[in-house]
């Protein structure tokens, strides 16, 4: 079974106590249309947890697939840099079928981040590194595609369904919930929808 | 008192991926509607082959995607990266276009999955390649293999495992 490689640290972008009894890391790409899907799920999974889950979010941008996932994920790191990577994060998602220039200096100005900072950020690729280094040790820990999700170091093989997901970070919690997580049915591959 | 014929049932199902040491058995096959690849002619650099279901999987999560955006750290190693299924050479022309990939998709179609066979790796109730993963020396030996339950994508960890692995 694929297990997370790269421990989670300081240094990621975590929401919800280090504390957590279940660490959800969450492998995602921002021009994927499955990652889109996992958001609100993630957000309504969050809630149900509460202050017992921590999420984290690390970078896998599909470049070849999605033209823009690099720059969107180099724009949600330099509002990290800023302590406002998961405002951005959000927008980004919430926006996704309007991703590219415009839409990265409309949300720095909503987020009251200098245009001209971020402008030199993309230009001189300031966060390139931080974005490979996520998907290198991404590929390293047998993520698979977008999103993968990880419970507890431990890659969900199963759906992001609302369900599935309660159902297993239930059972890496050792709190099994009635409802049975389901295997995606295709034989042909894992991916997002369910 | 006669004996059973147990030892004459012919297995109709491979019994597994060929393993670790064996030698990778060597094959001809259409990388493009009008070239082939011999993969004795690799012989000198590490080669992963993978062989895989189906073109046309769902975008995100597809496998060939996924190694395609992967390929400089398999390169790295100077390692030769091989997809396989059973779908025509021009399936695999318009699936590679389509999903920006760039590396030799072999069409093992005639006869069908006859090099799947040979390595353990063809699915006869269904009639495709398991999602089967083997990196294969600089001296044609199997160093690693790896047959990933169907319906999950293996990922490339274990490429990587077994490429770094490898006697310098």
């Amino acid at each position: 079974m694929a297990t997370l490689k790269v421990p989670v640290t300081a240094e990621d972008h975590a929401q919800g106590p280090a504390s957590a009894d279940v660490t959800l890391v969450e492998y995602g790409d921002y021009e994927c249309p499955y990652c889109g899907q996992a958001y609100p799920i993630v957000q309504e999974v969050q809630k149900q947890f509460g202050k017992r889950l921590r999420l984290v979010f690390r970078n896998f941008p599909l470049s070849e697939m999605h033209p823009h996932a690099e720059a969107a994920a180099e724009v949600a790191e330099f509002a990290g840099a800023q302590g406002k990577f998961w405002e951005m994060h959000d927008k980004l998602y919430e926006n996704q079928a309007r991703l590219g220039e415009e839409l990265y200096f409309d949300l720095a100005d909503k987020l009251k981040l200098s245009s001209t900072a971020l402008r030199q950020a993309l230009e001189q690729r300031t966060f390139e590194a931080r974005v490979r280094a996520d998907f290198k040790g991404g590929v390293r820990s047998g993520v698979n595609g977008t999103p993968t999700f990880f419970i507890n170091g431990h890659r969900h093989d199963g759906s992001f369904d609302f369900e599935t997901l309660v159902s297993a970070i239930h059972q890496a919690m050792g709190t099994p919930k009635s409802a049975s997580g389901k295997l995606k049915p295709r034989i042909f591959a894992k991916s997002g929808s369910s | 008192m006669a004996q059973s014929s147990a030892s004459h049932v012919v297995p109709i199902q491979s019994v597994g991926v060929l393993p670790a040491g064996a030698v990778a058995p060597n094959f001809t096959l259409r990388a493009t509607p009008d070239q082939t690849l011999t993969l004795s002619d690799l012989l000198g650099r590490p080669v992963i082959l993978a062989f895989y279901p189906a073109d046309w999987s769902p975008v995100c999560g597809d496998q060939m995607a996924l190694y395609s955006e992967i390929l400089p750290e398999f390169r790295k190693f100077g390692a030769e990266l091989l997809g396989v299924s059973v779908d025509g050479a021009w399936c695999h022309d318009a699936f590679a276009q389509n999903r920006h990939l760039h590396f030799p998709l072999l069409a093992d179609f005639e006869p069908k999955g006859a090099v799947a066979h040979q390595y353990g790796a063809y699915r006869a109730a269904d009639g495709v390649c398991e999602r089967a993963l083997f990196v294969i020396d600089k001296k044609g030996i199997i160093a690693w293999s790896y047959c990933s339950p169907i319906a999950v994508n293996p990922g490339a960890d274990g490429i990587l495992q077994a490429l770094e692995d490898l006697p310098k």
